[in-house]
């Protein structure tokens, strides 16, 4: 057996730091605009791919490369944004999955036009290698690291959300978006910020994932079924619930690879099922 | 959301509402437009004025069977859903496991494969069903993917990634081979296309297909005037799925082969995209749209599939920002604005 439970546990938890990175600004922005985003795995890869290119052929050093890729992504979502997901905010659901599904098929093809069908591999620097030998337990070095960024930006994010007057914005706009227009918020460019923000931590967590995830051209289709899973477990809108169903779904399919691989992805869409069968509005009403 | 609960959208508007007389007619209406006739016309002529395409012609025809399929949720019940491909692919299993157990009349096999597909759609109808447009999305998606690992896994069964190769269908009503250049196939997946066609239309234009169009517009006011809301949409979603199962059974027949891709997301979104470029709510759309999709595929990717995948999402965002109602809805909406009779 290769992993103990603590092992699994620390695994999942680091895997699930990762999903929350990528779909944090998936689940605010869909919350607060109702927009169904399916596009949102290709701000992932772009970053990813800043991130691999950058150090393939630029050598731009691993660490530099993370707000690198977080800045291409934040630009790219910015662009995004503005020519093509606001004109389509008013239109039904169908529209917006149909839309952000060729973006989706275009991004894919267009990323193997240019950089090959291959995976890109990444090369952490020496200091982020290597196991921590604990006793009875050994945790990798790379997945502390991940954890620890990512509990940097939770907290970050909970402190704009909750200590700043834009965060107030934010959740005014996502609580009613009609009221807080009418009290004078710029609900428009509260979103699109909100949609920039969310674009850059998708990259970042794309940069971050390559080691654990690897990062090829069909990235954005591969892992979308995950996004897509955290935003309708945890309950669009939050930060909470996001953060909730992404560490209960890294640790059950972590878990599930371990224990029972012969159940393959059954595991977590098994639990995906039945999540949404006791909690049809998300694991945010849990928390209410 | 609520927008579109307080006003529906225009088109709807103008096909729903009316004088109670015009509206008696609808329901009533089912002579055969010219329009309805050339195109079946056009559909059978295939078969005599391009005898080198028929292999693409049948599976032009499946696929149309299986977009009209997704046409009656979608179209009629406004049930979005991105794990069509489950029934498909479970009629196609049905049926291909039966010609590979000794079982190889086809319409008996087409029969169980129908039943195999309305039993999987009623089954997952409990939870396919529930909430709202992204809940059933995810739900389907999420099922969809569960069917595709079924049959991964269970590969004694299945023959797992290799598929079921070694499958031979008997002779249609003991007569007609399955033969390479595809007649047999194409004229047997018209027919039931057809059929299957003439049974929808009737459907749509019944008493239960309005109030699944009521269910549509306005779920709430529909409950509140006594309509069964879930009942009858678990109807036309188990009705949906054996359709879906027939033309899985199809596929596996004409072919004589099949492969997990019958189960992959990618059919059941190629699916969505050619029903959608095509036109909803109308039957013809996902025929025409299947038609458009498949010989461009067809040319295209016969260059290189990676370019098809790019034009495909170019379409696909064109179209959302330009043809909302698809090919045929841009057509209708010229013809309507064009020549009001």
């Amino acid at each position: 057996m290769p992993g103990s439970l603590p092992g699994v546990l620390f695994d999942g938890v680091a895997y699930g730091s990762l999903l929350f990175l990528m779909s944090v600004g998936l689940s605010v922005t869909m919350g607060m605009m109702n927009f169904i985003n399916l596009a949102h795995g290709a701000f992932a890869m772009a970053g990813g791919y800043v991130c691999a290119l950058g150090m393939e052929r630029l050598g731009i050093p691993f660490l530099a490369t993370l707000p690198l890729s977080f800045l291409c992504g934040a630009a790219l979502g910015a662009v995004l944004e503005r020519t093509l997901y606001r004109p389509l905010y008013r239109r039904g659901p169908l529209d917006q999955v149909l839309f952000s599904l060729g973006l989706t098929l275009m991004a894919v093809a267009a990323t193997t036009w240019f950089f090959g069908p291959g995976q890109r591999p990444v090369r952490l620097p020496s200091f982020l290698l290597g196991q921590l030998h604990l006793p009875g337990l050994d945790l990798g070095v790379y997945r502390l690291f991940l954890i620890a960024v990512v509990a940097a930006i939770t907290v970050a994010l909970v402190a704009l959300l909750r200590g700043t007057r834009f965060g107030a914005r934010i959740r005014a706009s996502v609580d009613d978006a009609r009221t807080s227009a009418g009290l004078g918020i710029d609900v428009h460019r509260v979103f699109a910020l909100t949609f920039i923000l969310g674009s850059g931590l998708a990259a970042l967590g794309g940069a971050l994932s390559i080691d654990v995830l690897g990062l090829d051209p069909t990235f954005p289709l591969k892992y979308l079924v995950y996004f897509l899973l955290v935003v309708v477990v945890g309950g669009a809108g939050t930060i909470a619930g996001p953060l909730a169903a992404s560490m209960v779904l890294g640790v059950f399919d972590v878990a599930g690879k371990y224990y029972v691989p012969e159940a393959g992805a059954f595991v977590i869409y098994g639990l995906m099922v039945a999540l949404l069968l006791l909690f049809p509005g998300g694991l945010r009403r849990l928390a209410r | 959301m609520r927008a579109q609960v307080s006003e529906p959208p225009p088109a709807a508007t103008a096909r729903t509402s009316g004088s109670p007389i015009a509206f008696a007619n609808r329901l009533s209406d089912l002579r055969w437009r010219p329009a309805e006739l050339a195109f079946w016309a056009a559909a059978a002529a295939v078969f005599f004025v391009l005898p080198g395409q028929l292999v693409l012609a049948s599976q032009i025809a499946i696929t149309g069977l299986f977009a009209l399929s997704l046409d009656l949720i979608l179209g009629y019940a406004g049930v979005v859903s991105l794990g069509h491909a489950a029934m498909f692919g479970g009629g196609a299993y049905t049926a291909g496991l039966l010609a590979n157990h000794g079982w190889d009349e086809p319409i008996s096999g087409l029969i169980a494969a129908a039943a195999a597909g309305a039993l999987i759609a009623f089954g997952t109808s409990f939870l396919a069903l529930r909430g709202g447009d992204l809940t059933r999305l995810m739900v389907t998606l999420g099922l969809g993917l569960m069917m595709y690992e079924l049959a991964n896994q269970a590969a004694p069964v299945t023959g797992g990634v290799d598929g079921l190769s070694d499958m031979t269908v008997g002779k249609l009503f003991g007569v007609f081979t399955f033969d390479l250049g595809g007649r047999t196939a194409y004229a047997y997946s018209l027919v039931v296309t057809f059929g299957v066609f003439c049974l929808c239309r009737r459907v749509v234009r019944s008493p239960f297909g309005l109030s699944l169009r009521g269910i549509r517009d306005q779920p709430v006011r529909m409950s509140a005037i006594g309509t069964p809301v879930r009942r009858r949409l678990t109807a036309v979603y188990t009705l949906a799925g054996a359709i879906a199962g027939m033309a899985g059974a199809l596929l596996a027949q004409t072919t004589q082969f099949v492969g997990l891709e019958v189960l992959g997301f990618s059919r059941s979104a190629d699916l969505l995209i050619m029903l959608v470029l095509g036109g909803t709510g109308f039957l013809y759309g996902g025929l025409a749209g299947a038609a458009v999709f498949m010989v461009a595929q067809h040319l295209l990717s016969g260059m290189n599939p990676v370019y098809w995948q790019f034009w495909l999402g170019l379409l696909l965002v064109l179209a959302v920002f330009f043809a909302p109602g698809g090919i045929t809805g841009a057509i209708a909406a010229r013809w309507q604005k064009g020549g009001r009779r």
